[in-house]
């Protein structure tokens, strides 16, 4: 009833070719998109919403579903498992500094994108390897790529501009005389980043290009048959994937951390963003966002559900033992997610939708 | 719906903060209690809750309570900035944070000067934040990777007879490949530029569970010394290699990351004879038996496992503890005794910190750590350490004072340091003539 497409004609290819062809999907995303860019500002003005919101829960979540996207774009379209994912972001950063750095006057969203073109390259040739082998075996092969990229950074100082510590330090965010240095431009900064990003990759999924990657992934012998150059289509994911993982690393260290080092981009982030994958939903663009908002909120939101008991219901456990308890809760909410739906949140919202389309009446 | 939930739960909070008294000086405890590194977190947030705990028994500082709120790192920068932003505003205000990690550290940087809140990095983090001038907020208190890296040649000298003993010696730098292990090189290279020592550097790749390579390499290089400048399983794995190829452990002295006994005891057998860097002088106190008797007593004492109190961890958790209490202390010297300080003014506090031998001996810790003095130019205070060795049983301190090695070298190298990241980052130093 709610969700039904039925009665909804395209007349002309433009109509035909949207993005978002069901009319109740694109007033959704309309409205999520008023609410992250008018509605939260609004709560912020008045108060409502602190910076602590922007600056500790959105805009992680944002980039971190930037990461996964990217990963989401090569593990979930094109079935090149990887983990590798860190060791781009971290091209991504290092670079974007780098251009800022050393070229006067760069603009910041071009030295992003010279960023993730570097990711993409960086990707491209540890994408080789996918030509030749596949699956599990690609995994490790593209651990190479996390070992590699980090021992490159601490090991070549020039990458650091011969930083004593070893670390970076992100330059000011500057666009059009205007500085984002407060948690709420620079929640709107990436904000606007990542919406631009997924669209364009919503988009891309569903032209020949991420077709040709789905048809690789489904059965890589039958794609070539029926036309698909392997080598081509997957070493564009890897490209592809890497640009989306490079900017998202850069965001990183420019709108969250400020300083980061290249241990901070370690094997543990890639499989992080790996969970966030499988938990969000593979090959999905809406899970990626599911994904990262699971990993990232839900022990957030046990942390702050401990302390609320604590301090107020007065139940008071020993630290780290509290710890330890938000810790197995969050592995066993994994586990019941991955049982009641293997294929992640966005399956699960995808049941939700087909449901909603027969409601109220389920026959 | 969770959303809803968690607006209400952050609307209690602020409520619950609001209705705190407004007598309390708050500080956040960014711990960390699980994963890896929990043994280190553990002793660390464990002593400076003990020591807080102290204060408070005694009637707190100038009658203001101290009052803390712990919140879960897991040693991950996501985590830990996560938490630094919500507990920055909670119960009026934090006054100082200290996060025990480099990449957490790193992470507040930029945010503890917006936020005008101090932040203290005990034997980590950035060597030239020591720089008042450009980093107004940091405070690496006491001694930073590179005074410690001075005050190791310093060590190995003494223990030559001299400086110029060390001309034609073999020193390896055995070391945790990352940004960590590399920092203090230019402290290492320099010296051996200039006392005529030959400086091997070999890496150990992380975690370092696995290096019999690297000492093959150090038994055909015979050397002798080794550094080893090491980091979680990465220390009892080198001692217990260094026993299998016959490396003596008495030629061995680690960073003070691998000077706990943490470190040593899963090591067993082949840490006997090892020795190590640490701020702290192994052994009792009056102070850790006050915190016995006024905390422990009373059952509001934070180690689980009473025989860690004292330990290498809780020692320096309870040093950390001293050293944020007598900046308020100071703070309220200057802006109104049994007053509430600001995060601005606790910065000030940090600042003119001036910790003596009458101090400590008045806190029952004379002799536990070194003296701190600290000023608008110097944010680190002392420069000082001590070499400790662990004889199968306990950490014995070796050097009976305070070792330092050469503080003009050092200092010239992080105001270098520190005048290129003011450049990259268009900071314009603080002029300390100025300051009050």
């Amino acid at each position: 009833m709610l969700y039904r497409e039925a009665g909804q004609f395209k007349a002309t290819y433009v109509e035909d070719s949207e993005i978002f062809p069901i009319r109740q999907d694109k007033f959704g995303i309309a409205l999520i998109l008023a609410a992250a860019f008018v509605g939260i500002p609004l709560l912020s003005v008045a108060g409502i919403l602190a910076d602590y919101t922007f600056t500790a829960i959105l805009t992680p979540f944002l980039i971190f579903a930037l990461a996964t996207l990217g990963l989401n774009i090569l593990t979930g379209y094109a079935g090149q498992l990887s983990l590798g994912t860190a060791a781009f972001m971290a091209v991504g950063a290092f670079a974007s500094y780098n251009f800022m750095l050393r070229i006067d006057g760069m603009p910041i969203l071009g030295a992003f994108i010279l960023g993730g073109l570097c990711a993409a390259a960086v990707g491209i040739v540890f994408g080789l390897p996918s030509l030749r082998i596949r699956g599990f075996y690609l995994a490790a092969a593209t651990l190479a790529t996390q070992f590699f990229i980090v021992w490159v950074l601490t090991k070549v100082g020039w990458f650091t501009n011969y930083n004593s510590s070893g670390v970076i330090t992100a330059q000011k965010i500057e666009m059009f005389g205007y500085t984002f240095d407060t948690a709420f431009s620079k929640y709107l900064f990436v904000l606007s980043v990542v919406t631009v990003m997924a669209l364009l990759a919503k988009n891309m999924v569903r032209t020949n290009v991420g077709r040709s990657w789905m048809a690789i992934r489904d059965m890589d012998m039958a794609a070539e048959v029926i036309g698909f150059r392997p080598m081509r289509t997957k070493l564009l994911a890897f490209a592809v994937s890497s640009f989306y993982c490079g900017v998202a690393g850069a965001l990183f260290a420019y709108a969250y951390l400020g300083t980061v080092e290249p241990e901070g981009f370690s094997l543990d982030l890639s499989f992080r963003i790996l969970f966030m994958v499988i938990i969000g939903g593979v090959g999905s663009i809406l899970g990626s966002f599911f994904g990262a908002a699971f990993i990232v909120l839900v022990p957030i939101f046990l942390n702050t559900f401990t302390g609320f008991l604590e301090n107020t219901v007065g139940i008071g456990l020993p630290s780290g033992i509290s710890s330890s308890i938000e810790l197995m809760v969050f592995g066993a909410l994994i586990i019941f997610f991955l049982i009641v739906e293997p294929h992640g949140l966005a399956r699960l919202w995808q049941i939700g939708k087909e449901k909603l389309r027969l409601w109220p009446f389920p026959h | 719906m969770k959303f809803i939930k968690k607006a209400l739960v952050a609307a209690a909070f602020a409520t619950a903060a609001v209705s705190a008294s407004a007598q309390e000086q708050f500080i956040p405890l960014l711990s960390y209690r699980v994963g890896p590194y929990a043994d280190g977190g553990s002793g660390f947030f464990g002593g400076v809750i003990d020591y807080l705990s102290l204060v408070n028994a005694s009637g707190g500082v100038n009658g203001v309570k101290l009052t803390w709120e712990e919140c879960e790192t897991e040693y991950n920068a996501t985590r830990g900035v996560e938490c630094y932003e919500r507990l920055k505003k909670s119960h009026g205000g934090a006054s100082m944070v200290e996060p025990l990690s480099t990449g957490i550290a790193y992470g507040l940087i930029d945010r503890v000067a917006q936020d005008k809140i101090p932040m203290t990095t005990l034997g980590y983090g950035r060597s030239d934040a020591a720089d008042g001038r450009v980093f107004p907020y940091v405070f690496p208190l006491i001694t930073s990777y590179w005074d410690q890296a001075a005050g190791m040649i310093k060590y190995l000298a003494d223990k030559e007879g001299g400086f110029d003993k060390l001309k034609g010696k073999k020193i390896v730098h055995l070391y945790h490949d990352s940004a960590f292990g590399k920092e203090p090189f230019p402290v290492f290279e320099a010296y051996a530029k200039q006392l005529g020592f030959e400086l091997i550097k070999l890496a150990v790749p992380h975690p370092g569970n696995e290096q019999q390579s690297q000492w093959l390499q150090i038994r055909q290089a015979k050397p002798d010394y080794v550094i080893l400048w090491g980091w979680g399983v990465m220390n009892p794995t080198a001692l217990k290699t260094a026993q299998r190829n016959g490396f003596p452990r008495e030629k061995m002295l680690g960073v003070w990351w691998a000077g706990s006994e943490e470190h040593v005891i899963p090591a067993g057998d082949a840490a006997k004879g090892y020795s190590s860097m640490t701020f702290n002088t192994p052994g009792n106190y009056p102070l850790l038996d006050e915190i016995k008797k006024k905390v422990y007593a009373a059952g509001k004492g934070n180690m689980e496992d009473k025989s860690r109190i004292g330990s290498v961890y809780h020692m320096r958790g309870v040093t950390a503890g001293i050293l944020w209490v007598e900046a308020i202390r100071k703070a309220q010297d200057k802006y109104g005794k049994g007053k509430v300080m600001s995060g601005e003014q606790v910065r000030w506090g940090f600042e003119n910190l001036n910790v003596d031998e009458a101090r400590l001996k008045a806190l029952g810790a004379l002799g536990m750590m070194p003296t701190v003095k600290t000023s608008c130019l110097d944010h680190e205070g002392s420069g000082a350490v001590k070499v400790q060795r662990w004889d199968g049983k306990a950490w014995k301190a070796v050097t009976p004072n305070w070792v330092t090695g050469d503080r003009a070298m050092i200092r010239k190298m992080v105001e270098e340091s520190a005048a290129k990241y003011a450049a990259e980052k268009k900071i314009a130093p603080r002029d300390c003539s100025k300051e009050g």
